[in-house]
Parts: structure tokens; sequence; C-alpha cells
């Protein structure tokens, strides 16, 4: 998007002001989870925004632990954490468990999802999982440069009516749309924006009863839990992991942290 | 009954039961939902024209360089040419450096502390211990590292490394190994601690612990030098000059593509014995093929590997340089520390076509692969008192070009086979204690640990022994 760059360059444009903080992760406001397919440029926007060098390569497999970062916009200070890029929830390798338990236990108060614009059908799946798990999300359409080379148009409104979270379109590696990408951030963080996340909807009736059903014992049991449909769906595939969070109340400290934040 | 139960306990109950209901397809079921959701999702908000042509161009090139007739020559060629670049262009900045660092400062330092009155053994273990254990470092491995990092970070910016990936994963999963261990494999090229940590995207405990104790066996940043260097003097000087390039070049990736092999073979004898199970199946993505920001990978690739790298060498070179200078100026009974390993390590060396000076070394740098080269330098220097190009006893020289580093180890008794010998051993051995430190953490188990230590440097013994018996039968 050339005709944009006039824009970028100017400094009103950046009128918000971001800080990159390095590591400098003391005393944060808020806490930011990027996750998304591997290879999509997680780290890429991870680097913009904290100022840092995560080395980044394209091939899945590059990131496979968790990398911390810091930044300051609106003067509020985010603490971000780059997880390991995978292309689902639901396995038991440990990078898609880093992924997944910082998603769920760790609480970010936003969680960017970073996606492949050339690839929306397949990386939407994990969009999907994710919106299962947390009500706070951010889709960053990433390069949006190469979709158009490819002769791809994407609506990004409209998908950001389907999924009911912003949508950004970014070409990271030319830092276009971080600006817009730092300000959904702010504002879901902040509770300016709120979400209406998509949920996985089923035709396979006997799926559907059973998940409303445990949805609405576990509401019962933990008043409050923000991802009661993950949780059941977890369940019902037999998660020790979370089977052991209800038994050893790690779900309950879930739910108070959430109390407490909101 | 139900009565005594608690809340949770019911809860957990209730889900065990539905799971019942739901029966055991609740996975299939799920994923194809969520396939379906995004299936409907793309129809709405995407529209892709097909008619541009630019689409095809991936595929085309993915058509050749993961064909089955070129997928390997191709990969050969790449990882040659690589090589015959830093091999021809890291001759004359290796000399300019090791004529500013070592020509020059050196003797201006020595003649400062001279003059400052410092005694003799300060001197020593400063200047001629920790400076010029460090100065050969870099003026070693800075213009090779300088050279092969960039060259080999564009082809991964590229998208290549995927590609090789691809190829390899047939033949992993013939040796009963996850196909992702292509990955972690060629990650290992790097650095075989980041290579072990790689395995995390394996899903199975089995699969997962032979990619991390077979991932020693791809050729890690501190042994590419070694190789370079050796295969430059040994296997280049044996050919007429014209060919020497290429030859060595070809020597490099011989020793490489036989990591691979040995990679491949230990994986499937461990798949048949220790850790027996089938291979499972997954789905390796082909990223597009992007083209690489030339200057920013060129930075980053200077600052994030050759100097990390070079900064680990040196910070393990200064530490050595001081031991090595202290093993070759102690003496006990008339003769050096270092003289009586040398002399006690000699015998078992013979057997398998090495010297005592070369198996020290790697005991003396076992923190970091990357000092190997300067080490067995020193100790050849002490040992053979051959010191026409230096200055006695543990002092590193002057050496400014392969060719006068291979007089000198010629003119200690090497030859072909020590040359051969070493690359054979520089791949493999026991991993650097960071590696050895990365598989603990990782696997969690001592055992393991133990194994993935000890197997590579039993191979190598082996392997050096039975070259080393045809090379003097011939």
């Amino acid at each position: 998007m050339p005709d944009n760059n006039n824009c970028i360059n100017c400094p009103a444009y950046n009128s918000g002001n971001l800080v990159k903080l390095g590591i400098n992760m003391t005393d944060f406001d808020y806490v930011v989870a990027l996750a998304g397919n591997p290879n999509t440029g997680k780290s890429t926007v991870f680097n913009n925004l904290t100022g840092l060098r995560q080395h980044t390569g394209n091939w899945p497999g590059k990131t496979v632990a968790r990398a911390e970062g810091a930044f300051a916009y609106n003067e509020k200070k985010f603490k971000i954490v780059d997880l390991p890029g995978t292309y689902s929830l639901l396995s038991t390798s440990t990078d898609e468990e880093i992924a997944r338990d910082f998603i769920l236990f760790g609480q970010p108060d936003v969680t960017v999802v970073v996606i492949d614009a050339t690839r929306i059908e397949r990386n939407l799946n994990m969009v999907l999982q994710v919106l299962e798990i947390t009500d706070k999300a951010v889709l960053c359409l990433n390069l949006v440069d190469e979709a158009k080379r490819h002769n791809i148009t994407i609506d990004d409104r409209a998908l950001s009516r389907e999924l009911g979270i912003p949508v950004v379109p970014s070409a990271a590696r030319q830092r276009v749309g971080m600006p817009e990408l730092l300000n959904f951030i702010f504002q879901v963080a902040a509770g300016e924006y709120i979400c209406k996340p998509r949920r996985i909807s089923s035709d396979s009736k006997s799926f559907n009863t059973a998940v409303d059903k445990l949805v609405s014992e576990i509401e019962k049991e933990f008043p409050g839990l923000p991802n009661a449909r993950w949780v059941a769906l977890r369940l019902l595939e037999g998660d020790q992991k979370i089977i052991d969070s209800i038994k050893n109340g790690e779900l309950v400290n879930l739910v108070k942290n959430n109390y407490y934040t909101s | 009954m139900a009565e005594t139960l608690n809340p949770k306990e019911k809860l957990l109950n209730t889900a065990n039961e539905l799971r019942w209901e739901v029966g055991e397809n609740f996975h299939d079921t799920l994923l194809e939902s969520i396939y379906k959701n995004a299936a409907d999702i793309t129809a709405l908000t995407v529209n892709h024209d097909n008619k541009g042509r630019k689409y095809n161009f991936d595929s085309v090139v993915d058509k050749v360089v993961t064909s089955r007739l070129l997928g390997f020559p191709i990969m050969f060629l790449l990882l040659a040419l690589v090589f015959w670049l830093t091999i021809a262009g890291a001759n004359y900045p290796s000399r300019f450096l090791s004529f500013i660092l070592i020509d020059n400062i050196h003797p201006f330092l020595k003649d400062l502390l001279f003059f400052l009155n410092s005694p003799w053994w300060l001197t020593g273990l400063i200047l001629d211990g920790a400076y010029l254990a460090s100065a050969w470092v870099v003026s070693v491995m800075l213009p090779p590292m300088a050279i092969f990092f960039p060259v080999f970070t564009l082809l991964e910016d590229y998208g290549y490394l995927p590609r090789v990936a691809f190829n390899m994963d047939s033949l992993f999963r013939k040796a009963g190994a996850h196909g992702k261990q292509a990955l972690t494999m060629t990650m290992g090229f790097g650095c075989n601690a980041a290579g072990v940590v790689a395995a995390r995207i394996i899903d199975s405990p089995r699969e997962r612990l032979i990619a991390i104790i077979t991932n020693n066996f791809s050729l890690c940043n501190g042994r590419w030098p070694t190789q370079i260097l050796i295969a430059t003097i040994f296997i280049g000087g044996a050919v007429s000059p014209h060919l020497a390039g290429f030859v060595t070049a070809a020597a490099v990736v011989f020793v490489a593509v036989l990591g691979i092999l040995f990679s491949l073979i230990v994986s499937w004898t461990l798949s048949k014995t220790a850790l027996k199970g089938e291979a499972s199946a997954f789905s390796l993505e082909l990223p597009p093929y992007r083209p690489p920001r030339i200057l920013q990978t060129l930075y980053t690739s200077l600052i994030d590997r050759t100097l990390i790298v070079l900064w680990r060498a040196v910070v393990f070179a200064l530490p050595s340089g001081i031991v090595i200078w202290l093993v070759a100026n102690l003496t006990v009974g008339g003769y050096s520390i270092a003289a009586y390993m040398i002399n006690w390590l000699d015998p078992l060396a013979f057997i398998i076509g090495l010297n005592g000076v070369i198996l020290l070394a790697y005991i003396i740098a076992i923190p970091a692969n990357e000092i190997v080269i300067p080490t067995i330098l020193m100790l050849t220097v002490l040992v053979t008192g051959n010191d026409s190009a230096g200055a006695g006893a543990g002092v590193l020289f002057e050496i400014d070009s392969a060719s006068q580093t291979g007089n000198l180890l010629i003119s200690s008794g090497w030859t072909l086979l020590t040359g051969m010998n070493l690359m054979l051993f520089s791949l493999l051995h026991n991993p650097c204690s960071t590696t050895i430190y990365t598989i603990y953490k990782e696997t969690k188990s001592l055992l393991w640990t133990f194994v993935s230590s000890v197997l590579p440097i039993l191979i190598g013994f082996v392997i050096c022994f039975l070259v080393t018996l045809i090379y003097r039968a011939l």
C-alpha cells in the first residue's frame, strides 16, 4: 500500500506515542499475547512493538518458547508475550501446550492473533480456537501486501463482523498497520471495545447438546468463568490438564483473577 | 452416593457421561466444525482472482527444488556454493586481521608491558595466553562467519530450509523418526542447543527423544570453521590448485551429508531397539518464498549470529588461553603438564589416526567447539617445540594464512589421514557443554543425556579407527 506512505512517515500519524521498552517489563498495566500459525510474522510484529530483535525466519518451528518484551502506549505499559507459532491448540506437543496454557491460565488482557492473508482459511482454524478460550482478541491480518500481489482481496470489515473482533490489515515487515494495531490493542485492553467473539457452531446435534449441557454445569460451578465453552470442549475430549486444573482449583483462581481485573 | 460427591467431582462425572454419549468421534466432529466455520467465513470475506500468474511462481519453483530427481542434487549444489563462497572469500580478510591483531598489536602490547616492568609470567598469562587465543579466534573465525552466516540466512529467509525438510521427510519416516526431525536437524546446522530446543515441535515423546539424541550429527556453527580450515589445508592441498576450491567445498559438503546419514542410521537403530514405535504422520507447510530483505538480513545475521558466536568463542577462548598457557608452562619433573597429558593420550590417539594434541584439545574445548583449532595450534607449538612461527612454549604465533597453518601442522607430523580423521572426529564427538545441559533440561533424564553425549564419541572412535585401518593398509 504505497499510497499510505506519506501518512505513515508523518509524526502526527503516530500520535498515540508508542514507546518501545525492550525487556523493561516492570509495572505493566496490561498483558498482550501474540498467537498465530507459524510463519505469519508474529515475531516481526513483536519486534516492531518492543524494539527487540527476536530472530525471525521464513519457516515453521522458529519460535518454540515464549519471548517477552514491553512497550508503552497512551501512557499505559504493556507486557507482550510472543507465543510459539502453532497450527492448532488441540494437540499435546510442547509448543502448542505453551501457547494454549498461556492464553488460558496466563489470562492476557488482549490476545493478538496474527494470520497470513494469503492463507486465510487455514489460519482461521487457529483464530476460532483462540476465540473459544478468550473474549478479548484482535486479529492482525498480516502480509496483505503479498495477498495483493497474489490477487487476493479481503473484506476486512466483513471479517471483523463475522469474527466479532477488530481486524487490522497489516504488512509488519514494512511496518504498515502497526499504529492501527496498537490502537485496537489499547481499546480492547482498556475495555473501550467490547468483543463479541464467534463461537464454533456444529451441525451435529449430539455435539451441541453435550456442549451446551456441560457449559451450563460448568457455569453453575464456576460462575464468571470467561471460557466455560473451551473448558467444556476440553473436558469432552478428556484433556487431563483441564481435569487436573478443576481438581486442584487452578480453574477457580482463574475465575478470581478475572473478577479482580474486570 | 451422589450427595456425598463434591460439586467438582460431580462436574467431572457429568463430563465423563457426556463423553460416552457423544462417542469417540467427538474430536473429529469438533475439527469438522472448525473447518466448516473457517470455510464459511472465508467464502464470505475473501475473493481470489486466479488470473494472476505470479501466484504460480512458487509452485513452479517448488516443483523443481523438491522434485525426486533434482531435489537432492540442487540441495548439495547450493550447500557447496555457500561453502565455496566462504572459502574463497575468507582468506584475505583473515590475513589482514591477523596482520593487525597479531603482527602489530601483540608486539606493541608486549613492549608496553615490558616497559611497565611486568613480571614474565604475567605478560605470558595475559598476552601470550588470553590475548593471543582471542586474537586468533577473531582472525580465523570472523571472516568465514561474516560470509557464511549472511549467505545461509538469505537462503533461510527466502524459504529454502522447509524445502530441505520436505526433501528429507520421507527418509526420516523410513528411519522410524518423525518427519519434523528434518526441521530440527536443519536447525542444528546453526546450533545444536537450538536444534534440541526446536524438537519441542514434535508431538510424540519417543520421536522427540530420537530427534534430540541425533541432533548432534548436524555440524554446528562452532564446527564449520574447523571443517573449512582443515579441508582447505589437507584435502584442497592434495589436489592441483585450480581444483582446490571446488574439492575443498565438496569435502565439507561430504562431511555434512555424512552427518545426515549418521542421523538417519542412528534414528533407525534407536527406533528398532530402545525407542520402538511407528512414525507418526504430520503435515508440513511449505511457506511462500519471500524476497529476503537483503540489507536487513545482512545486518541481523551479522549481529545475531556472527557477533554472538564470535563473542561466545572469545569468552571461552580467554580462560582457555590462560589454561593452555598454564598447562604448557607449569612443569613437573622437567616436563610440562600438557606434555604428560599428550604423551598419555598419544597411544589411544595413534590407533584412531589422530594425535594426543587433538584429543587434549577436545578435552579443553568441551565448553565450545569454536576454540578447538586455536587450542590444537597452541598445543602443537608447545609439544613439537616448533617455534619457527612463534615465540616459545604455549604461545600462539603469527599465522597469516591457511598455508602457513598447514606448514606448521605438516612439520609436526600431520598427514592427510590426520586431517581426514580430524574432520570426521569434529563431526562425531560429544556435544559442547551448552548442548549437553540443554539436552538435560529438555529430557529431564540423566540417562538420555548420557546416551546423547557418549554415543557420538563412541561412533567417532569406531569410524576413525576403521578409516585408519584402511588408510594404513593401502
